[in-house]
């Protein structure tokens, strides 16, 4: 359901502004969304300043920063530090990204780190992901075949492996979508493009052999076509995939198999 | 999509949790502004459609309760909204072609998606004007 305004224990307050380094020449302001499940108050805004100085150029650079030297509480994921595992995504000056690959030279202005949008929050910039995780394993993430095993590897052409491109590096951040109006108001039934991604990098492998079942399980009026082509998806998505266009490719086969 | 013993794990932390800000903090995309008006102008159009109607009805019921529904339809007011849905069915056309063109599989990498957000933008308010000029 379209719900346009955050229900009462979401509403942002004015956090703690915590003090500028001192003898510091570059600083820049960091706004940072905080909510703490023990206290039970709402969230809040937090406001940091950092030495430009004295700090990497990422975005990720700076909450570490944060965490290590001014406010240990500060809570997020992170991993890898180079785009690869697709823990630090969050919301940075209004689009969804890697936190550890967005320079903070990209921003103009103060900095304004939120969770990724429209999920409920397990701590500051920590979304539960439990249900986006349940839809890319609902789309069966795995190559399913009825043929005999063969003695070595399942092979493929060249040719064949060539169309996965494009699809394979999605590194299941949730950044596209958690960027999608209609995932935003329809994620209980609607698989979001992260998932419609997967699901046809599965549809189009020349090696699976369930491609029937697979657009059968998607053929729905919710699973599939809640995207209406909104494309914030393939605008925000930090390793320059388009969901969109997966979709659209999905959609046109299952035109395909009626005519 | 969690399993109950999921659920119970997630209740037993704590207070409900906070639901992360969406529309009040997502920097706003060309071709989101393209799709949500798309719904707006076919909802707005509801509104011009029901003026018009009302226009033609009273030209049936009578000559008195047409000057009077004239009035309205020809003052200010009626100028707006007949104006606005001028606008209003241009741009939903070419919205309306757009998603054909996506449909069948084309212009779908962002470059060329933003290119055809905004030529529905300034081509519909071109079109208006164009009718303006001619009615």
């Amino acid at each position: 359901m379209v719900q346009l305004t955050l229900p009462k224990n979401s509403k942002i307050t004015i956090g703690k502004t915590w003090p500028r380094p001192e003898g510091a020449k570059s600083v820049r302001k960091v706004q940072i969304y905080r909510w703490n499940p023990d206290d039970g108050k709402n969230p809040r805004l937090d406001t940091y300043f950092i030495d430009m100085d004295n700090c990497g150029p990422m975005v990720l650079d700076a909450l570490i920063k944060i965490k290590n030297e001014i406010d240990p509480t500060l809570t997020f994921r992170r991993s890898c530090r180079e785009g690869i595992c697709g823990s630090c995504a969050m919301n940075i000056d209004g689009i969804n990204t890697l936190a550890c690959i967005y320079g903070m030279d990209e921003i103009k202005g103060d900095i304004k780190i939120y969770p990724l949008p429209h999920m409920p929050v397990v701590k500051d910039l920590i979304p539960d992901l439990t249900h986006f995780y349940a839809q890319h394993a609902s789309i069966m993430p795995w190559l399913e075949t009825k043929t005999n095993r063969p003695q070595k590897e399942w092979r493929q052409s060249i040719e064949d492996r060539a169309k996965l491109d494009g699809l394979y590096e999605c590194v299941m951040c949730a950044s596209c979508s958690t960027s999608c109006p209609s995932y935003w108001w329809n994620s209980d039934r609607y698989l979001g493009p992260a998932a419609l991604l997967h699901a046809y990098r599965w549809i189009i492998d020349s090696r699976d052999e369930a491609t029937g079942e697979r657009l059968d399980d998607l053929e729905d009026p919710f699973k599939l076509y809640r995207c209406h082509t909104i494309m914030n998806c393939a605008k925000t998505c930090p390793k320059g995939l388009n969901p969109a266009k997966a979709i659209a490719h999905i959609k046109h086969m299952m035109v395909d198999r009626h005519v | 999509m969690t399993t109950k013993k999921g659920n119970a794990m997630a209740e037993a932390q704590g207070p409900t949790r906070p639901l992360s800000p969406h529309l009040q903090i997502y920097r706003w995309q060309m071709t989101m502004v393209s799709s949500i008006l798309t719904r707006i102008t076919g909802n707005a159009l509801i509104v011009g459609v029901v003026l018009g109607v009302w226009w033609l009805m009273a030209a049936a019921i009578g000559p008195g309760y047409f000057n009077f529904v004239n009035a309205i339809a020809t003052s200010w007011f009626g100028d707006l909204v007949f104006t606005l849905s001028a606008w209003a069915v241009w741009y939903h056309y070419l919205a309306g072609l757009r998603h054909l063109y996506f449909d069948a599989g084309h212009g779908l990498d962002v470059a060329t998606a933003e290119k055809l957000g905004w030529a529905c933008v300034i081509g519909s308010v071109v079109l208006t004007v164009i009718t303006l000029i001619i009615v």
